[in-house]
């Protein structure tokens, strides 16, 4: 079958994307043996009303650090890695006019809702966008919330004396770590999804991360 | 928790210097940038803590319950010193040295402070808190404009803690010999502790027998161990 290439992913857009996911599993590992000092999110003397899991602790091959201080050695230095390739992003996005494309907007929930009745099997064509269809826009734009989401609460809970309205702004302290500990979890459902659509759905989209260049199947050739 | 109630019994055993090799934390080929990188970590906690007043008072009523607010102290049994007998020696680079009884400190002027405590572990508790800022002790003994760092000991089998002169001389750093109420309990710092919620839990040093200004910045128990020097919050 034919192809031809349909958009090329620029270097900027690679680099950050791998350097990223590198990040991510530092920060979530190293996230995970600073949890481990404190398994629970109550304040002493109380209780908290929404974790059922206190005391469980995640398993050493999962952490990163050694101990605690090591842990947070790890996590406040790659944090700026992280806050900076949030940067670069943000940056790239309005420096190149590419927002339209990659960034979902309220216009785009008719696409992501004819893209979700394609992958349903209830809609026979494939609807017709530009680099993104209104789904992919929808999960990676989540991504930047998230991200987002991450360093405000991240922030929040490293200083919150200092930062005390941005706690109050989650709901104080332990409302703040708890948080930032559900943004783990929503960047894992996400990678979840994205494992499986660019190494199962579509393998095209994880050559064009590689090398750049996505080469669309030509139907009618 | 178990993790650092698990490394204060073996080093209570003696193992302390064993341990710290063995059970170190993991930087491998990244330990010296890792270690590197609290400069600027720490221009960056400087940059948010403002120098100012911003005492942020929790209200009445909030006092963690009784056996709540969790104790820690390096000796296997809390520490005790007959009240009497104790003295805090303030010294260092100062222009009168001072020693001083409970006494001499409650007939100081007073601040309560009704204060979140946050411990580096990940919890946090309230209590208010009684005693003497220590800019007022400063004060009184004449700090030398080129003490730029303040070592804090305490008879706790020699922990200790050393802070940047800002964060110690900010009006809600206390020496307290006063919690919830009454005089400081033996597992909370009796007779006297440093205490601020500027820094972590760690810095603020119980059992507190020395305060010295100096020049330079020195270590402390859990800052040899790895944890932040500067621990801002």
């Amino acid at each position: 079958m034919e192809r031809r290439v349909k958009f090329v992913q620029p270097l900027l857009i690679r680099a950050s994307h791998w350097f990223n996911a590198i990040l991510l599993v530092g920060m979530i590992a190293s996230g995970f043996q600073i949890f481990h000092a404190y398994a629970a999110f109550a304040e002493r003397g109380s209780e908290f009303c929404c974790y059922p899991f206190a005391g469980k602790r995640f398993p050493e091959a999962l952490r990163l650090g050694g101990w605690l201080a090591g842990g947070l050695k790890w996590h406040l230095f790659l944090m700026w890695g992280f806050v900076l390739n949030g940067l670069i992003w943000i940056g790239y996005l309005l420096g190149s006019g590419e927002c339209h494309r990659r960034i979902f907007r309220p216009r785009d929930a008719g696409g992501a809702w004819r893209m979700a009745l394609y992958y349903a099997r209830l809609r026979r064509d494939k609807p017709p966008y530009e680099i993104y269809n209104g789904l992919q826009k929808l999960a990676y734009t989540g991504t930047l919330a998230l991200g987002a989401l991450a360093v405000a609460t991240g922030f929040a809970i490293w200083k919150p004396v200092s930062l005390w309205p941005l706690v109050d702004l989650f709901g104080g302290y332990v409302w703040a770590r708890y948080l930032h500990f559900l943004v783990v979890w929503a960047f894992l459902g996400f990678l979840a999804g994205h494992l499986f659509m660019t190494l199962v759905v579509d393998r095209e989209a994880t050559r064009s991360m590689i090398v750049g260049p996505y080469r669309e199947k030509v139907e009618d050739a | 928790m178990p993790d650092r109630r698990e490394f204060l019994r073996l080093a209570g055993l003696g193992a302390a210097a064993g341990l710290v090799a063995g059970c170190g934390w993991r930087g491998g080929p990244f330990e010296k940038v890792l270690r590197w990188w609290d400069k600027p970590n720490e221009l960056l906690q400087k940059a948010v803590q403002p120098p100012r007043r911003h005492v942020r008072i929790e209200p009445p009523g909030t006092e963690t319950e009784g056996g709540a607010f969790p104790m820690y102290y390096i000796s296997d049994t809390p520490p005790v010193m007959d009240p009497e007998t104790w003295r805090l020696e303030v010294g260092g680079m100062v222009e009168r040295p001072l020693t001083l009884s409970l006494a001499d400190l409650e007939r100081m002027p007073r601040t309560t402070l009704r204060l979140r405590h946050y411990c580096i572990e990940g919890w946090t508790a309230v209590a208010s808190w009684t005693g003497v800022r220590l800019a007022e002790i400063a004060r009184a003994v004449g700090v030398d404009s080129r003490a730029e760092y303040v070592e804090f000991g305490s008879f706790d089998a020699g922990y200790s803690s050393s802070w940047d002169r800002e964060s110690a001389l900010h009006p809600q750093t206390l020496i307290a010999y006063g919690m919830n109420g009454a005089y400081l309990s033996a597992g909370h710092g009796a007779p006297a502790r440093l205490y601020s919620n500027l820094k972590y839990g760690y810095k603020s040093v119980k059992y507190l027998t020395r305060v010295r200004f100096l020049a330079e910045r020195t270590g402390g128990y859990w800052e040899d161990r790895g944890y932040d020097w500067y621990a801002g919050l």
